[in-house]
């Protein structure tokens, strides 16, 4: 999927710190992010309450989890489409486990071991075999969710203990869910190790030519395999998230959830191509995903409506820089 | 080269053949030329959107937007219908694939243009389609008593022997063929995916040409929701849902490689019916239709995993004897 390559140009020096964080591509997702934000607390006087606030984040805490790590996946080149499969699984297991008397501890556990198991499965196709990520997954994502087809059928778990609800519907300190707090935390462990790390460093790397790593004594394939347990891990406590949050299981939970956390990616400014992006990005992606489908919720539009927003502003957001760039250098085509 | 493509649609076409074996021990009347005439009309939409997909994957593009397409297109023909069921059928399928061209086209501008990776584009337009199909319908079903006899009965009627879809989809295959293999734009579709920068080179209009298979992948994905939406009977936004995936299994199936370049017509068709297969032998052979999807996955990911063999990059190979060293 990638064009004519073309020349990197690699800059001598960096250009001005404040400079370059203007016009970053940070910068314009915050100036939408508070247009919205404006928009919506103008549009509808329910909206700048803490507790609707509140709400707004269970729209992308969930979703937000997993395109963090799938961020790191996508800088490293590859893509895991089967991270919505992921979540059904897992939570058809913790079904099962439910229907067996297991308590809370052993629910979280089970939803992230699965989670986790399904991603090392991934990466041992892609890593192991040599395949193309993006076939491997969708092949993944049916079989996935074909096994909690074939386990639940038409059927639902319920019945999930009342200690269980917390990790979806508790609340951290006043209006602060857990699932928030744990996102934000998330967040910042995902900053620390792309951005502060030498294995974030290698993660770029591999995305920009991970033959020139191969030869420079980078294990690829080892790091490629880690990141694809790692969505697998974060597929799973979504996963325990959105099973809590629910109270039950169907073979349907999450349809649709890889897409719109691969949105969430590339609207933060990752590079679908690899090698580049940040996790802040993807932070503010996540924020602004959340505004947008919770004002517009507020303002009674159908989620089907909704989401034509979101994929206009995603072609919109990734083609303004190019247009912009194109019409400044005055060879708009 | 070429005896090795060929190489690999038998394989293909040997694991049908097997398949059919296996299911006639279970269920002996499945492999009598009558029902195998039911099951290719049954797959006849699938082959001919796996065809749209596959011109575009041979770019190295990717369109993820056609059942979208086929959702919105099917809508608009069917409130056309349900409005005015005097317009002729014929007429309605030109609207069809002139709609489908349009959103083809959209793609592909984006493409072409502004230089945007089409899983991108594509991933936008997926959902901008869709919602769309719920602003021009307000929500609302168009159903069967709303559709007149024709719109519903044109592609059952029998045309010696075989239903006017199936006949459909063969002309389409045909063309196809014609196109991919004995046409300027057909072999350049096969160069850029094999080498984009030897195709600039060569003279080819590599943005030009992804602009052309997004407008062949759209057109199809058009005369597909008029096929979709008369064969099923029912117009709503929930319709071919998802679909867009199970057109690239197809695709990958028929051994045409994601990385581009690699893959013939002969390949989507053949991995087309065998999904095609799958989903029409699971009832006859009381298994619960539940397994569907998880079979189709075994079988993509068995499907690369024996594609990929011959798919070996030299470079690979190089490094993977530097890594022994």
């Amino acid at each position: 999927m990638t064009d004519t390559p073309t020349p990197r140009h690699i800059p001598d020096r960096l250009d001005k710190p404040l400079s370059s964080a203007i016009f970053s591509w940070e910068a314009l997702l915050v100036v939408i992010a508070v247009v919205i934000f404006a928009v919506n607390s103008f549009a509808s006087p329910y909206f700048l309450d803490p507790w609707s606030l509140s709400d707004l984040t269970f729209n992308f805490t969930e979703k937000g989890l997993i395109a963090l790590a799938m961020a790191l996946l996508i800088i490293s080149g590859e893509i895991d489409l089967s991270v919505a499969a992921i979540v059904a699984l897992a939570s058809t297991m913790m079904g099962m486990a439910v229907q067996a008397g297991a308590g809370t501890p052993v629910l979280a556990a089970i939803g992230i071991a699965v989670g986790l198991a399904c991603g090392a499965f991934n990466g041992l196709l892609v890593t192991r075999l040599g395949l193309p990520s993006i076939v491997v997954t969708i092949g993944t994502m049916s079989l996935f969710r074909g096994i909690a087809f074939i386990i639940l059928g038409d059927q639902a778990y319920k019945g999930y203990p009342e200690s269980f609800a917390f990790f979806g519907q508790g609340y951290v300190w006043w209006v602060f869910s857990f699932e928030l707090a744990l996102f934000l935390v998330a967040a910042l462990i995902y900053w620390f190790v792309l951005h502060r790390t030498s294995f974030g460093r290698r993660v770029f790397a591999i995305g920009n030519n991970p033959v020139a790593c191969q030869f420079s004594g980078v294990r690829v394939d080892r790091i490629k395999f880690i990141l694809f347990c790692l969505t697998g891990l974060m597929s799973g406590i979504a996963s325990v998230l959105i099973t809590s949050r629910l109270g039950s299981t169907r073979p349907s939970i999450a349809q649709g959830y890889e897409l719109e956390a691969i949105t969430m990616v590339v609207l933060g400014g990752v590079s679908i191509l690899g090698g580049a992006g940040s996790i802040l990005g993807v932070v503010l992606a996540a924020f602004i995903m959340g505004l947008v489908t919770f004002g517009l919720g507020l303002l009674n539009v159908p989620g089907i409506v909704m989401s034509i927003f979101i994929g206009l502003l995603l072609i919109v957001v990734i083609a303004l820089p190019i247009v912009w760039r194109r019409l400044r250098e005055g060879r708009f085509a | 080269m070429k005896s090795f493509l060929k190489y690999r649609e038998i394989w293909l076409l040997a694991g049908i053949v097997v398949l059919i074996g296996l299911i006639s021990t279970r269920f002996p009347g499945f492999a009598n030329p009558a029902n195998l005439r039911q099951v290719f009309n049954d797959t006849s939409i699938l082959m001919i959107l796996a065809l749209g997909q596959m011109v575009v994957i041979l770019t190295r593009s990717i369109d993820l937007s056609m059942a979208s397409n086929l959702c919105f297109t099917g809508m608009v023909v069917a409130m056309l219908n349900a409005a005015h069921p005097a317009i002729p059928i014929p007429v309605l399928i030109v609207v069809a694939l002139a709609l489908g061209l349009v959103l083809g086209a959209i793609n592909g501008f984006l493409v072409w243009r502004l230089n945007i990776p089409s899983i991108v584009v594509t991933l936008g337009t997926l959902t901008i389609y869709r919602g769309a199909t719920f602003v021009v319908s307000g929500g609302a079903w168009v159903n069967a008593d709303q559709m007149s006899p024709d719109f519903i009965n044109f592609q059952r009627a029998a045309l010696l022997g075989l239903p006017v879809l199936s006949w459909i989809a063969l002309l389409v295959i045909a063309v196809f063929f014609l196109v991919m293999t004995r046409t300027a734009i057909g072999r350049s579709i096969y160069a850029i995916g094999v080498n984009p920068t030897a195709s600039v080179y060569a003279g080819i209009d590599v943005g030009r040409t992804k602009f052309i298979v997004f407008c062949i992948s759209g057109m199809i994905g058009g005369l597909a929701g008029y096929l979709w939406i008369s064969r099923y009977v029912i117009a709503s936004v929930e319709v071919a849902n998802g679909y867009e995936l199970n057109i690239i299994a197809a695709c990958v199936i028929g051994g045409i490689s994601i990385a581009g370049g690699i893959g013939s017509v002969c390949g989507a068709v053949l991995g087309a019916l065998f999904l095609g297969i799958i989903s029409n032998a699971l009832p006859v052979i009381n298994i619960s239709p539940f397994w569907q999807m998880a079979i189709s996955g075994s079988a993509i990911i068995l499907a690369v995993v024996l594609n990929a063999r011959g798919e070996r990059r030299q470079g690979r190979i190089i490094l993977r004897k530097a890594e022994a060293a």
